[in-house]
C-alpha cells in the first residue's frame, strides 16, 4: 500500500471513529476511549510479534512506563503554568521517549536472545516495573499519580459529555500510532523486519543488520505502548503499579494472536475484545442467579478464562487469528463469485488489458 | 591482472576441531574460480568465512586489499562481497519481488534498485512471470535463480557461490552456469564457486581450486586441473 494511502485511510479511519462517539453514550465512549489506548499496545506487539518475530511479555512494563512519563510531565507542566494543548502534547512526547528508552534497553539486550530466553527477560521487566514503581517515592507507590482534572476544552463544554473528548483524544493518538506501524509495516524497514523474523542468516547475506533490525522492532513497539500508557493514563487520570501486572502483558499477547499476528487489523479486533469481553462476561453473569460473592469472584477471573478458550479454539480453527480468518472468507467469496460470473462473451481482447496470469509451474524443477 | 579476493594462511574451526588449515589463495578480477573437493574438505566453511557468517582463529580476508577482519556481514555486502549459500537462502515468506529489494535496499536510490530489478528480469526471465509468488511455492530452479538474483541486485564485485547446482535438473544448471559466464564476461564480476559438480563446475571456471580437508591440494587453470587424470582420481572422484 503506498504511504499517501496509507495516510488517508489513517485519517479516514479516524474521521469516523470520531462520527461514531456521537452515537454512543458516554460509558461507550469511555470504552471506546480504552479501546483506542490498548490498540496503541496492540499494535505496537503485533509488528513485533508478527513482522520481527520477537516474543515480549512485557508490553504492560512499557505501557506504565508510557504512563508515568505522561502523569509527571503533565504534572511538572501544571506546576510550570503550561496547559491545554501544548502540555498534553509534550506529556505525550514524553511518554513516548521514556517507553522508548526503556524498549531501546530492552531491543539492545533482546537482539543477543531469542524464544524464551526473550520472553523471560521481558517477563522480569514487566515483574520489575511495578514493584520500582511502588517503591519510588517519587512515583507515590502503590497510589501511584493522580492527574489533576482534566476536563473538556473551553468552545466544546457545551456541545460534548467529557468521555466523548476522551475518546476523541484517544482516537487520535491511536490513528498516529497506527498509520506509523502501518507505514512501517509497508515500507523499507517493514521487508526488513519479515526478512529477519524468517532467515537472519540471509537477511544478513542480503546486506541487512539483523540485530539493528530487532532493536529498531523494540523501539518502534515501545514508543507506540508508551503512547498507549499515556492514554490510558488520560483517559482513567492516573497511573499506578497495579494497573500493569504480567496479566495484562499476557492479555495484550493473547489479544494479539486471537485478533491475528502482525495484522493491524488484528491489533484492533483484539483490543475490542481486551475491553468488551470482561464487561460483556460481567454483563452475563450478572443476569445469572448468583450469590453476590460468587459473580464478584468469578467476574475478575472468568474473562481470562473465555480469552483462554477463545486462543485455543481459534489456535485450532484459525490459526490466522480472527484478521486471518477475515481474509480467509473474503478470499473464498471473491473465488465463488468468480466461479459463478456469467463466461465471456466473444468480445475481441482490448490491447491495454492485462495478460492473463499464469497458473502453471514454470518446469525448472531440478 | 589485481586479485579481487585475497586469502591468506585461514585457520577456522568447529570447537577446537580445524576445518580449514591454512588455506590461501587469490581470486583475479573478472575470473570465475571453482572451488572443487568432496564431502567435508571445507568448502562451505569457506565461503562462510569469506563472507563473515564465521570468524576465523588465525589469516585474513582481503577484499580489493581492504582487511575484512574487522567488517562484518552485511557491511561485506555493502563493499560488494555477497554470498549465495548452500541450501539458496532464499526468504520463503517474502514473494520473489520483496526477496529481490531486499537485495538492494540498502541502496539509497530508489530508481537505482528499480534498474537492478529489471535487469534481474531480463537475466532470469522465469522470474518475472513469479514476482507476486512466495518464496516457498517456487521450484527448485527458480529459488536457486532468485538467490542469485538477489545477490546480484547488490551489484557485487565478488560473488561466492556456495552448490548452485545441489538438488536440481542439469538443463536449469547449465541455464545458471551460463548466465554467471556471460556477467561475469560482460561486468567483469568475480565468481568463487564452490562444488561438488566438479565437471560443470570446471567447464565454465578459468581457475580452479581443490580443497581436501581444509587444505589447498591443487591451484591450476580449470582445464589443466580437469584434464590431470591423477589428481581427478585422488581428489575428485571422476
Amino acid at each position: 500500500m503506498s504511504a499517501r494511502r496509507t495516510l488517508l485511510l489513517g485519517l479516514g479511519g479516524l474521521i469516523l471513529a470520531i462520527g461514531l462517539t456521537f452515537l454512543l453514550d458516554p460509558y461507550r465512549n469511555y470504552q471506546l476511549a480504552l479501546v483506542a489506548a490498548y490498540l496503541c499496545a496492540t499494535a505496537g506487539l503485533t509488528v513485533l510479534v508478527g513482522l520481527s518475530g520477537q516474543l515480549s511479555l512485557g508490553h504492560a512494563a512499557l505501557m506504565a512506563a508510557g504512563g508515568y512519563g505522561f502523569a509527571l510531565t503533565s504534572q511538572a507542566l501544571t506546576s510550570a503554568g503550561v496547559g491545554g494543548l501544548p502540555r498534553f502534547l509534550a506529556a505525550t512526547v514524553a511518554a513516548a521517549v521514556v517507553a522508548g528508552v526503556l524498549g531501546l534497553l530492552l531491543g539492545l539486550a533482546g537482539a543477543r536472545l531469542h524464544g524464551p530466553y526473550l520472553a523471560g527477560l521481558t517477563l522480569t521487566l514487566v515483574v520489575a516495573v511495578p514493584a520500582v514503581a511502588a517503591s519510588v517515592g517519587a512515583l507515590q507507590g502503590d497510589r501511584g499519580v493522580q492527574m489533576q482534572f482534566e476536563g473538556v476544552p473551553g468552545p466544546l463544554r457545551a456541545l460534548i459529555a467529557l468521555e466523548q473528548w476522551q475518546a476523541w483524544v484517544a482516537l487520535a493518538v491511536a490513528a498516529v500510532a497506527v498509520t506509523g506501524l502501518a507505514l512501517v509495516r509497508d515500507g523499507r524497514t517493514g521487508l526488513r523486519m519479515r526478512a529477519v523474523r524468517d532467515d537472519e542468516v540471509a537477511a544478513a547475506l542480503a546486506g541487512i543488520a539483523p540485530a539493528r533490525v530487532k532493536v529498531l522492532a523494540f523501539v518502534v513497539s515501545s514508543v507506540t505502548a508508551g503512547l498507549g500508557g499515556a492514554v490510558l493514563t488520560f483517559v482513567t487520570q492516573s497511573v499506578s503499579p497495579g494497573a500493569y501486572t504480567v496479566s495484562l502483558s499476557l492479555l495484550l499477547l493473547v489479544a494479539v494472536v486471537v485478533g491475528g499476528l502482525g495484522s493491524l487489523l488484528g491489533a484492533a479486533l483484539g483490543a475490542v475484545l481486551l475491553v468488551l469481553l470482561p464487561w460483556l462476561v460481567g454483563t452475563v453473569t450478572d443476569m445469572l442467579p448468583l450469590p453476590s460473592q460468587v459473580t464478584q469472584r468469578i467476574d475478575g477471573t472468568l474473562p481470562l478464562l473465555v480469552f483462554g478458550l477463545l486462543l485455543i479454539v481459534l489456535v485450532a480453527c484459525a490459526p490466522g487469528g480472527l484478521a486471518g480468518a477475515l481474509t480467509a472468507a473474503r478470499a473464498r467469496r471473491r473465488a465463488r463469485r468468480r466461479l459463478t460470473a456469467p463466461a465471456p462473451t466473444t468480445a475481441p481482447p482490448s490491447p491495454t488489458a492485462p495478460a492473463p496470469r499464469e497458473s502453471a509451474r514454470t518446469p525448472t524443477e531440478g | 591482472m589485481s586479485a579481487a579476493l585475497s586469502v591468506r594462511e585461514l585457520v577456522v574451526g568447529y570447537g577446537g576441531a580445524p576445518v580449514l588449515r591454512g588455506v590461501s589463495f587469490d581470486v583475479d578480477e573478472g575470473t570465475v574460480v571453482a572451488l572443487v573437493g568432496g564431502n567435508g574438505a571445507g568448502k562451505t566453511t569457506l565461503l562462510r568465512t569469506v563472507s563473515g557468517l564465521l570468524t576465523p582463529s588465525a589469516g585474513s580476508v582481503h577484499l580489493d586489499g581492504e582487511d575484512l577482519a574487522r567488517v562484518g556481514v552485511e557491511d561485506r555486502v555493502r563493499r560488494g562481497l555477497a554470498q549465495v549459500p548452500e541450501g539458496r537462502g532464499v526468504i520463503t515468506e517474502l514473494t520473489v519481488e520483496e526477496n529481490l529489494r531486499l537485495g538492494g535496499l540498502w541502496r539509497r536510490d530508489p530508481a537505482d534498485l528499480r534498474a537492478a530489478l529489471a535487469e534481474m528480469y531480463a537475466l532470469f526471465e522465469p522470474l518475472e512471470r513469479r514476482r507476486t509468488t512466495l518464496g516457498h511455492q517456487l521450484s527448485g530452479g527458480e529459488r536457486q535463480m532468485l538467490a542469485i538474483a538477489r545477490a546480484l541486485v547488490a551489484r557485487p564485485r565478488v560473488l561466492l557461490l556456495d552448490e548452485p547446482s545441489l538438488g536440481l535438473a542439469p538443463l536449469v544448471v547449465a541455464q545458471i552456469m551460463r548466465v554467471l559466464r556471460e556477467l561475469c564476461d560482460r561486468t567483469g564480476l568475480t565468481v568463487l564457486l564452490a562444488e561438488q559438480n566438479v565437471a560443470g563446475a570446471l567447464s565454465v571456471a578459468d581457475h580452479g581450486l581443490v580443497l581436501a580437508l581444509g587444505e589447498v591440494v591443487a591451484s591450476r587453470p580449470a582445464a589443466e586441473l580437469a584434464g590431470d587424470e591423477a589428481l581427478r582420481h585422488a581428489y575428485l572422484g571422476f
